[in-house]
This record gives structure tokens, sequence and C-alpha cells, in this order.
């Protein structure tokens, strides 16, 4: 099933959905439909992915076969789509959030008009990050990173209020900035190797010295993919963005989004492109920590729900920023493990920030309370993803944090396990609270019609 | 020195680009700012192509040149793609623009303050 020619499927399928959705938007049905087939299509395609893929096996498609591949001086000229364990393993999250997504918002997205423009800009949007997880070639890269980001800018500013287009504004400058950083590593990238191959840049990289352009390059791409991923220096964005997004787009940019566009590439690139260096290990380790400690505290003294979780995907991108600083194998099961588990339970309980405010047409956990006699499958489903945010220990969010923090202690680094342990603790403090105020105690007036 | 004054105009442009992004409270002239500071940028990439007495990159029939003396074709690609990707988010940012006159009656930065840091 996952052999050359399908592996362009991941990005022609929801892009052709994107498209069929804006020309037969007349026809009663067809968004709804277009959204969940298309993704229910990459979801399956992605489930044979890293099914028949073998260990250490790659699986590359030469895109058009028009001849680029013949070396011109020798290295590769044209676009190459390559499929390995990495990638076959985000592409599971990836769709897979995304089907769940899409089937949430048959419902939800009844709140807005013209659902055709959102499932259009939805599939655009995971068009761009399947391309930007397959792609084996920088500018490739950088197109479907920008195809992403402004399909997200627009659906950040979908509720067209003040607070969305505010938002959407601050996020599209900030995310532009960030672009064009990227641009700028890439063009020294290609000027320094003169290639945009990843596989040739490796090889030829791994040839000599690391001269002094490429730590301006690592500074450049870090400042880029740092901002998209939304790490501590550079995370002024995300907790006005995700929040004003509809709850299904929030589940996706927190779920998938930083993490496709940002972790994702930032591990692709200093791994597999740089090789990983000791300096870079230091520098990713310093980000997640830091990332970590301020998204955890700043969520403690946040009273809008989704203001709050937003903060909390800071903190817990910067876990799994720690996990591949640290850069020994099991940290790195650890990290993507941990990326699993948090695109699972951050898209879950925003999808339930997005019922509570769906039926009780409030964020503020000041104003809710009590929710839990009326909405007993949303209180049931919002306690499963906090335990497992909080790390809770049958849940799945406490072995991923248990695994990082046993390969920090294992690779002597016992401050960073410490400070990974205070935090996990200070994520308990504010699951809690978000608990507390929304679903525990007196049922305020207001909520009594709730059915 | 005169090999280096188009890099040096680019990082100016560059640099220009960004204060006006940091610095400026109205909202067009933020989106000027990143659209200077794109434009530096694809300069910057056309530079980088540059070949002091390099031929246009096409094969002749008639006479011999080697692909070494040819300007390096694949930059001038890619500076069509980014320039188009920037026209998206130049257009995508002036209609939130709009959208925002429309709901705050004005451009200044500072009197939208329906978000807290």
């Amino acid at each position: 099933m996952i052999t050359e020619s399908t592996i362009p499927l991941f990005v022609a399928l929801p892009l052709a959905g994107a498209f069929l959705t804006v020309l037969l938007k007349k026809i009663k049905g067809i968004p709804d439909t277009f959204g969940v087939m298309v993704t229910i299509g990459t979801f399956v395609m992605s489930i044979f992915a890293v099914l028949q893929l073998e260990i250490g096996q790659k699986v590359i498609c030469n895109v058009g076969n028009w001849g680029g591949f013949q070396e011109v001086l020798g290295k590769i000229v044209g676009i190459q789509l390559v499929v390995d364990g990495l990638t076959a393993f985000m592409l599971v999250v990836v769709n897979f959030i995304a089907f769940l997504v899409a089937v949430y918002s048959v419902n939800y997205m009844t709140r807005y008009t013209e659902k055709w423009q959102f499932y259009s800009l939805f599939l655009l949007m995971l068009a761009g990050m399947n391309g930007v997880l397959i792609t084996g070639d920088m500018f490739n890269l950088f197109v479907f990173v920008e195809i992403a980001s402004i399909a997200s800018y627009a659906l950040v500013a979908f509720g067209t209020g003040k607070r969305e287009l505010e938002a959407s504004f601050k996020y599209a400058i900030m995310g532009g900035i960030a672009s064009l950083l990227i641009l700028l590593g890439v063009i020294f990238l290609y000027s320094n190797t003169g290639t945009l191959n990843m596989a040739d840049m490796t090889r030829i990289l791994a040839g000599g010295d690391h001269p002094a352009l490429l730590y301006f390059v690592f500074a450049l791409f870090l400042t880029g993919f740092g901002l998209k991923a939304a790490l501590v220096p550079f995370h002024a964005w995300l907790p006005d963005a995700h929040p004003s997004a509809p709850a299904p787009i929030s589940a996706m940019l927190s779920g998938v989004l930083i993490k496709a566009l940002g972790v994702y590439v930032i591990v692709r690139i200093f791994y597999t492109v740089f090789g990983f260096t000791h300096e870079i290990s230091l520098v990713l380790m310093t980000m997640g920590a830091i990332s970590m400690g301020v998204g955890a505290l700043v969520a403690l003294r946040q009273w809008d729900l989704k203001r709050l979780l937003a903060y909390s995907s800071i903190s817990q991108v910067g876990f799994i920023m720690l996990g591949f600083g640290i850069g020994t194998p099991l940290a790195i099961l650890g990290a993507l493990f941990h990326l699993f588990n948090h695109s699972m339970f951050k898209s879950l309980l925003f999808l339930d920030s997005g019922a509570i405010e769906y039926e009780a047409h409030t964020r503020d956990l000041k104003e809710m309370g009590g929710l839990a006699k009326k909405m007993p499958v949303t209180n049931g489903t919002t306690i499963i993803g906090a335990m497992s945010l909080a790390g809770i220990p049958p849940f799945a969010g406490f072995w991923s944090k248990l695994i990082i923090i046993v390969a920090a202690v294992q690779a002597n680094h016992m401050k960073l396990a410490a400070w990974a342990v205070l935090m996990s603790i200070v994520t308990i403090a504010y699951v809690l609270k978000a608990i507390r105020f929304a679903f525990l105690g007196e049922l305020k007036k207001q909520f009594a019609n709730i059915t | 020195m005169d090999a280096y004054l188009p890099y040096l105009l680019c990082l100016v442009l560059f640099c220009i680009g960004i204060y006006a992004v940091i610095s400026k409270r109205n909202i067009i002239k933020i989106i000027i700012g990143v659209i200077i500071a794109e434009y530096a940028v694809n300069l910057f990439l056309i530079l980088v192509s540059y070949k002091a007495g390099g031929r246009s990159p096409i094969f002749s029939q008639t006479q011999e040149i080697l692909p070494e003396a040819m300007v390096d074709p694949l930059p001038h690609a890619l500076v069509l793609t980014s320039i188009v990707i920037g026209l998206a988010t130049t257009a995508f940012l002036i209609a939130l623009a709009v959208r925002l006159y429309g709901k705050y009656g004005t451009f200044d930065n500072s009197r939208m303050r329906e978000l807290r840091g």
C-alpha cells in the first residue's frame, strides 16, 4: 500500500478536497462529507504506512520524475518525498487528530456561517502539515510550512470578532517574521552546500567541519521554527491565537500544528541534516526546560479555560523538547511517546472546552461551576484528559513523563530531572484548578436549564 | 568593496523592515515593515545565484557552454515561489487590517486592547 506512487496522495487528497469543497459548496452536506472522507482516507493511508514500513526503511518518491534526478554537477535538483519511521509516526498522529476534529466539527461548526470555508481551510492546513512531514527538500519544506501557517492564520480569525482578529493579526505578523527567518536559513544552507535535497545536504555537511556560517543557520532555524513551535522566548502569539480559534481548530493547533511545524522540523533538521552535536543538545534542553517552567507557572494564574490549556501546551512542548534535547535513545522514545500522548489529551481537552462553551456560553472559570451534574460525559472525558496531562499513574501521560525523567537521570542531568518533576507537580495544580472550578462545586443558576 | 554593497543593502532593508514591525503602532505600517523585510530576503536569494560574467542558463545547439559558466537558475525559480507566498501573506494581512478597521475605527495598534498579555 505504501509505495512510491501513494506518497503524494497525503498532500494531494486534502488539496483536492479543499478545492472541491469550494467548487461544490452549493450542494448541501458536501463540506462535511469531504472533510470527513478525506481525513479518513489519509488516516487509513498513514496506518498502512506505519504497518508496512520496516525498521530503517525509507520510501522515496521522485516527484514528476522529469529527469531532474540525473544529477546536475553531482547534485539532485528535483523534489523528493521521503517517508521514514519518524515521518510515518507523525503522519498517524496528525491524520488521526484531523479525522477526529473533522467529525467533531460537523456539529460544532453549525454555530458559524459558511461551513465550506472552514472545511476548505482545514483541509488546506492538513495538506500543508502532511507536506511538511513527507518532504525531503528544504525549500519545499518552507513552502508547506507557509501553506499550513497561512491556513491557520485564517482559521484563528474565523470568528471575526475583535478578539479573533487581533489574535490572528499578532499570529500572522509573528508567523510571517518566522517564515522570513526560515527562508533566510534555507538560502544560507543552499549557498553553503549548493543543494536543497536533505539527504545530499546531510552528506555534504557530514564531510567537513561545521563552519561558522552553520551556527548562524542554527540560530535562524531555531528562532524560526521555535516561533512556530512556541518555545518560550517566542511563545507570545500562542496564548492569544489558540483560545481565539473555534474549539476544533484550537485542538488542531495545539494538538498537532505546533508539533508538525515546530517540533518535528526542529528534530528533522537538527538530528538528520546537521547531525546531533553537544551544543544543539544543550540549547534544546535549555529551551525545553525554560518553556516547561514558564508555561506551567503562567497557566496557574489563568482564569480563561482555553487560555489555561494554551499555556499548558507551551509547558508540554517544553517536556517534548527536553526529551529530544537529552538525545539518548530512551529520551527520544519518551519524547515521541509524550508527543503522541500530548496531541491526544490536549486535543481532547480543547474539544471538551468547546463542548463547555457550546453549552455554558462562557470560558471564564469563575463563572462556571457544578457542570458535572449537567454534563456527565464531558466531565468524564475532561477528567481522563486532565489526569493524563497531570501525569497520574494509570494514564499514558504518566509513563511518557516518567520515561523522559528517567532518561534525564540516566544522562546525568539531575537538575533537569528535578525541574521536570517539580513542573509535573505544578501541572497537577493547574489541572485540578480547572476541574474544580468548571465541574465541581455548586451549580450556578444560569446553567440550570442545560440538558 | 563594491561586491559587498548589494549585501549591505539587503541587511539595511531587512533591519528597516524589522524595525518597523517592532516599533510602529499603525498596523498598516507594520504590514509594510513585513513586506520590506520580505523583499530584502528575496533580494538576497537572487544575489546568491549571481555570478560575475555568468551567462543565462540555456543550453544551445550552436555553441558549447559549460554549466559552470552559467548563472545558477535554481534561486530564480525559488524567488518566484517566495514572492507568491509573500503575496498571499500580504493579502491576508491587509484583509485583516480592513476588518480590524471596521471593528475599531482606527489603525492604531495601542487602542486594540481586547487581549491581555
